[in-house]
């Protein structure tokens, strides 16, 4: 077994790409930084590009710590799409709010190297480390505007929380590495189905697993810290953490569970029942009595995870080719969804309750028009990408007999829709309070919330072509 | 032989840990821990674990200690020295000291059993006829490369995320 440097390319590229841009900071002069911005997406697209040419490359590298195939080539193309998105609203956000652009290209650069690691990791130990990698980076940015304490706050409780999750998760690992010998996906596989998966040792150490990633995906009840802290990042910041962070930790879980627990499916399969039960429930019934749209989309976020878990619980290849699909549709329709956000919000996001938007429609028909597109794509109604989401997950979970759970998680997209809709009535069927005021779309972030309404609209209308490609990944 | 290093140890392991907690001055309490800690690294030396007594020695006499020490430096000493000796929870640190100890003898003395059940064979390293220094280099520097560089990055995006918190004028 060789190194075959190649096969994390674009990970080594980004990391590159993120060392470079700190190097930049003290070199360019303080009104050049904003290319900082541009150089990151460059580098996101660069990366994005070689992961591309790598779809289908198959194998071991590094001596068996990562392996390539169709689910962690599909998921790295996801992130970095993403990542790419987020440092696209990044740099007019940052120039509005006059922040640094230095040190938080770099971070959302070894962010993304983190998910993407993650995404290919086939060992325990490189699977933390990538999600280290992530979180760090995340409670740092979450803070970035270090002079608002709703920022500060945001920072200090996910780090407080999130580190509380990795002593759980690693103490986890410890437990699965002494009941099967190996900290590799394979070798742990391979000792479940010779009877360890009975033992005790090896139950604690999945449950623990399973506690760490619940936090991370914010699963109910591991999701309190959710609305908080999302209302408290930076706007960009907070699409990176529901879409690029979340989709991370629900791909790696889905790998964990599909390929390395089978043996034990019985056990995490009622765990997650309820646990996808109690978060589609409280997502929307939370989000119901929301006035502020960042929390507003937090919640709607906690709802979408429980809505995933069904596909993860299906256990079969269908399951995880919805899952992948509605990870697609769902990261177009929120990243647009908050694009919009980060422009309205204007200067010290001053515009983010739910009145603000009221009467807008015909003011701004750019920004309304998309957001009513994302809103519908995430009520799941044709022709947008979240209603054909929705179709593959339930027919999979339905064909997995879980039929309780579909009925209850199209019972919670009923609720979801009242406070979707309200949202859409706010901005075309009432009079603004306040006389119009100007709000500068900026080119980077219209070419975003352009493309994500286009992506949104295009997987409604031809689903085919990505659901394929899910179906590739999921190993259908 | 071994067996009176081992009650040696343990001797001056108990001795410096009950200095630890009973001493006045914070900067006497962490040079007794100093001491406490070298004690562990002498167990993992008696164990042929080398890898991990140095480790033990570089990584909490070392830095750790060092850290502890800038610490007490930066607090007022004299504001410590009025506070009572004996904390006011002493009544609920007994009652879980004597429960761990019961915990601790039960498994010691009944628990065998259940301590290696569910265990597999140890893993990665097999071999004790090459010294363990050696086997950790070798299996970090191969199959664990990838996680070793890794850790790199992590620690990378640790300094600069705490600089970027920190730092006084952004």
């Amino acid at each position: 077994m060789d190194l075959n440097y190649a096969a994390l390319l674009p990970e080594i590229l980004l990391a590159v790409a993120g060392i470079l841009l700190m190097l930049a900071i003290p070199v360019l002069p303080s009104r050049q930084q904003v290319r900082l911005g541009y150089a990151a997406s460059l580098a996101l697209a660069a990366a994005l590009v070689t992961a591309l040419l790598q779809w289908g490359d198959h194998g071991p590298a590094f001596f068996g710590m990562v392996s390539m195939d169709a689910l962690g080539g599909a998921a790295r193309i996801l992130f970095l799409v993403s990542s790419a998105a987020v440092a696209l609203i990044s740099v007019s956000y940052l120039k509005r709010e006059r922040l640094r652009h230095g040190e938080y290209f770099p971070l959302l650069l070894m962010a993304t190297v983190g998910m993407s690691l993650m995404a290919v990791s086939a060992d325990l130990i490189m699977t933390f480390l990538g999600l280290e990698i992530l979180s760090i980076s995340s409670y740092v940015l979450a803070g970035y505007r270090r002079g608002d304490p709703r920022s500060n706050e945001s920072a200090l409780k996910y780090f407080l929380l999130g580190a509380f999750s990795t002593a759980f998760m690693l103490y986890g690992i410890a437990l699965l590495y002494g009941a099967a010998g190996s900290t590799k996906y394979a070798g742990i596989a391979e000792a479940a189905t010779q009877g360890q998966a009975e033992t005790a040792t090896f139950l604690l150490g999945l449950g623990l697993l399973l506690v760490g990633f619940g936090f991370k995906a914010a699963l109910a009840p591991l999701h309190v810290w959710t609305p908080d802290v999302y209302q408290g990042a930076p706007v960009p910041i907070t699409a990176h953490l529901a879409v690029g962070s979340k989709a991370a930790v629900l791909i790696t879980l889905l790998r964990l569970l599909h390929q390395v627990f089978p043996a034990s499916a019985d056990q995490w399969q009622t765990l997650l029942w309820i646990a996808s039960a109690a978060t589609m429930i409280i997502g929307n019934v939370a989000a119901l009595t929301q006035t502020d749209v960042k929390r507003l989309l937090a919640y709607s976020s906690i709802a979408h995870a429980g809505y995933i878990l069904l596909g993860v619980i299906a256990n079969s290849p269908r399951g995880a080719q919805g899952v992948l699909f509605y990870l697609a549709a769902y990261s177009l329709m929120t990243l647009g969804a908050f694009a919009v956000v980060q422009v309205f919000a204007r200067r010290e996001e001053r515009f983010t309750k739910l009145e603000d938007f009221r009467g807008i429609g015909y003011r701004h028909p750019l920004l309304s028009v998309s957001l009513t597109i994302f809103l519908l794509s995430l009520i799941g109604i044709p022709p947008t990408a979240g209603f054909y989401g929705k179709l593959f997950l339930f027919s999979a979970a339905v064909e997995a007999d879980l039929v309780a759970l579909v009925i209850l998680a199209v019972l919670a997209s009923a609720v979801g829709l009242y406070y979707y809709l309200q949202l859409i009535v706010l901005m075309f069927m009432k009079e603004a309070a306040s006389p119009p005021e100007p709000v500068p779309v900026p080119l980077a972030a219209r070419i975003v919330i352009l493309l994500m309404a286009a992506g949104t609209l295009y997987l409604g209308v031809y689903p085919a072509q990505v659901l394929s490609i899910a179906g590739e990944a999921a190993g259908l | 032989m071994e067996t009176y290093l081992f009650y040696a140890l343990a001797l001056i392991l108990v001795t410096f840990s009950i200095l630890t907690v009973t001493a006045r001055n914070p900067v006497r309490s962490a040079v007794y821990l100093v001491s406490a800690l070298l004690a562990v690294a002498g167990f993992f030396f008696l164990l042929e674990a080398e890898f991990v007594g140095a480790v033990q020695v570089l990584v909490y006499v070392g830095g750790i200690m060092v850290l502890f020490l800038f610490v007490i430096m930066l607090v007022s000493i004299e504001a410590l020295d009025r506070q009572p000796k004996v904390s006011r929870q002493w009544r609920t640190g007994v009652v879980l000291a004597v429960v761990l100890c019961l915990e601790l003898s039960l498994l010691i003395f009944r628990g065998t059993v259940s301590l290696e059940e569910g265990l597999a064979e140890p893993g990665i390293i097999t071999t004790t006829e090459t010294m363990n220094t050696e086997a950790v280099g070798t299996v970090l520097y191969s199959t664990y490369l990838l996680p070793f560089e890794i850790a790199s990055v992590l620690l990378l995006v640790a300094i600069v995320g705490a600089v970027v918190l920190a730092k006084k004028e952004i």
